[in-house]
């Protein structure tokens, strides 16, 4: 079971999730950090470990859009969130898949903060109000890319080959 | 088959595709730009323990150039273009464009320009506004930097989903001092800030016939902006003049067009005859109204550049509207030319002066202030109207500043009267 910890609208851009003024800072280590620098409130409780790891960041359609910038996704696995949204803007969702992010495409999703949720292959089930959702299916490419640990150890396994 | 499906299916080496198809298409140019910093790390990380050198596959086919952070606005950023630099070196990079007013400039105005990009080009960038690069007939798209280091190892992309495409058909004349600009905040703003997410968008008509590639590249710029995979103007007589005439491209050139029954998801029509300078509002790209519904507001900081527009022909249609004006005391009007190049012939023809004179700030060629790093970043409640491709929420440096997007000819009339102006009235 995984609990929304926050809900956000629409066309949530990778200048919210990561401001560009950190851009400058690309390691993994030190990205999570500056994670919605600009969501003072949510930022701080990230920052403070006060979120447990595995808990659902619920967004509506076109997560993720703007840049292709990598730290916003790197910056969001460091605290280990689950991305839930009715849809991913494409560089952001294949970035997520590179970099083990784990999203969750629902496009009829319906939930509110403080929910739980059941996050099958097929299906998410809201345990709040008992409502089940279709989840959009990745590529079979993309289910091998996390399978193998992302895009990194599956490069590997591709030169070594 | 569609443009991008028969691109598609020539760099995946299979006779056809079609939307939805999953294929792993060779890369004909890999580009980045600073952030190849982080692209080196991920490279290096796929070659550990294996035993393998790390070598990429084909240095000639790898372009960097630096120009988000130029001149280095912090240490930070310094030690990462050090560590670029030692690695083009190392690897023999070929397509690598220093901090320097010759050579140098934005990513998507050096690939172009110096004849980087061809027809029927597949071209990955590490940057959204990748999309830029179909103006020349190619499909480009933007990835991420693991993804890019992936490329850089193997020559190819791994997932690459066949887009729907959406055909796009602009037909009539523009009125006087509407541009392409205008034409694609009013289509973002008909179809949404992700109504062709995962898609691409064709563009097609009378209208895209008669613009230069300059214009062309502003449309395909912000096709991303829809949430575009990929943006493409059919290649024409235009794109060979551009990159025989601008830019010394000497081969022949083989031209790429969709066959007669391709597949388009949709067609979306446009007639640009009555159509007004548009305005994209605070906080998102697709929140677009005509000028006249915001004329009046109050402006802070005006900018002319990026990737979007800052071309000879932008910059000419500005310094056409200030000629012996005088910017407004209440606003800062900072312009950066797209490269080194454009600067240079800028000056030439007098415009770098014109525009000096008038009292704008002429910056360095570079992304400038448009992604909030450096070399202009607002004050709490500031208005900024710019003529780059984003307004998000905290864009230019400050989420307590709002950022409205427009044509340098709004820009430029705006700049005069220190409020958004409509440059068919106001600023002749």
């Amino acid at each position: 079971m995984s609990k929304i910890v926050i809900k956000f609208e629409d066309d949530v851009s990778t200048d919210a999730i990561y401001p560009g003024r950190y851009m400058a800072t690309v390691l993994p280590t030190e990205t999570p950090a500056y994670a919605f620098a600009d969501e003072k409130a949510f930022n701080a409780k990230l920052t403070k470990k006060e979120i447990p790891q595995g808990s659902v960041l619920l967004a509506g359609s076109n997560f993720g859009c703007g840049s292709s910038r990598e730290q916003a996704v790197s910056c969001l696995k460091g605290h280990e969130l689950i991305i839930v949204a009715r849809s991913f803007a494409r560089i952001f969702r294949q970035n997520s898949v590179n970099l083990g992010l784990r999203t969750v495409a629902v496009p009829d999703i319906e939930a509110a903060e403080g929910d739980d949720l059941e996050l099958g292959r097929d299906e998410v089930v809201n345990r709040t109000s008992g409502r089940r959702f279709r989840v959009e299916p990745l590529s079979s490419t993309q289910e091998a890319m996390i399978e193998a640990g992302g895009l990194i150890p599956y490069t590997r396994k591709r030169l070594v080959a | 088959m569609t443009i991008a499906e028969k691109i598609l299916a020539r760099a995946a080496g299979l006779p056809s595709v079609k939307a939805g198809d999953v294929v792993e298409p060779k890369v004909d140019l890999a580009m980045s730009h600073e952030n190849a910093a982080l692209v080196i790390n991920q490279f290096n990380e796929i070659y550990q323990g294996t035993m393998l050198p790390a070598h990429v596959w084909d240095p000639s086919r790898i372009a960097i150039i630096f120009d988000h952070r130029v001149p280095a606005e912090s240490w930070k950023t310094a030690n990462n273009q050090r560590k670029v630099r030692q690695f083009v070196t190392a690897q023999g990079i070929g397509k690598f464009h220093e901090i320097r007013g010759d050579e140098g400039g934005i990513c998507h105005q050096i690939l172009p320009e110096n004849g980087y990009v061809r027809p029927g080009a597949l071209v990955l960038g590490t940057d959204s506004h990748t999309t830029s690069h179909g103006a020349l007939g190619t499909f480009a798209m933007g990835i991420g930097a693991t993804e890019m280091a992936s490329v850089w190892a193997l020559g190819v992309a791994l997932n690459v989903e066949v887009p729907a495409t959406i055909k796009v058909n602009i037909k009539g004349k523009l009125p006087s001092r509407v541009y392409a600009k205008d034409i694609i905040l009013h289509l973002i703003g008909k179809i949404t800030a992700n109504g062709a997410s995962f898609k691409v968008l064709e563009f097609h008509g009378s209208t895209i016939r008669r613009m230069s590639v300059s214009e062309r590249l502003t449309l395909c710029n912000m096709a991303v902006e829809a949430g575009a995979t990929s943006g493409i103007v059919p290649a024409d007589a235009e794109t060979l003049r551009y990159l025989k005439e601008e830019a010394g491209v000497k081969e022949r050139i083989a031209m790429l067009d969709a066959d007669a029954d391709a597949v388009y998801e949709r067609t979306v029509e446009i007639d640009v005859t009555k159509l007004v300078p548009q305005v994209a509002c605070p906080h998102t790209v697709d929140n677009v109204k005509p000028v006249s519904a915001v004329a009046g507001k109050k402006l802070d900081q005006i900018v002319i550049g990026s990737c979007t527009n800052g071309r000879f022909d932008d910059l000419e249609i500005a310094a056409k509207i200030l000629r012996g004006k005088k910017v407004a005391r209440n606003v800062r009007l900072l312009i950066f030319p797209a490269s080194g190049r454009i600067y240079q012939r800028a000056m030439e023809a007098g415009i770098i002066q014109t525009l000096a004179r008038s009292g704008a700030v002429i910056m360095n060629s570079g992304c400038g202030c448009c992604l909030g790093i450096h070399q202009g970043a607002l004050a709490d409640t500031e208005v900024a109207l710019t003529t780059t491709n984003r307004n998000f929420k905290g864009r230019m440096g400050n989420p307590n500043a709002e950022v409205y997007l427009c044509s340098p000819a709004t820009a430029a009339a705006s700049a005069i009267t220190g409020q958004i102006t409509n440059p068919q009235k106001g600023g002749k």
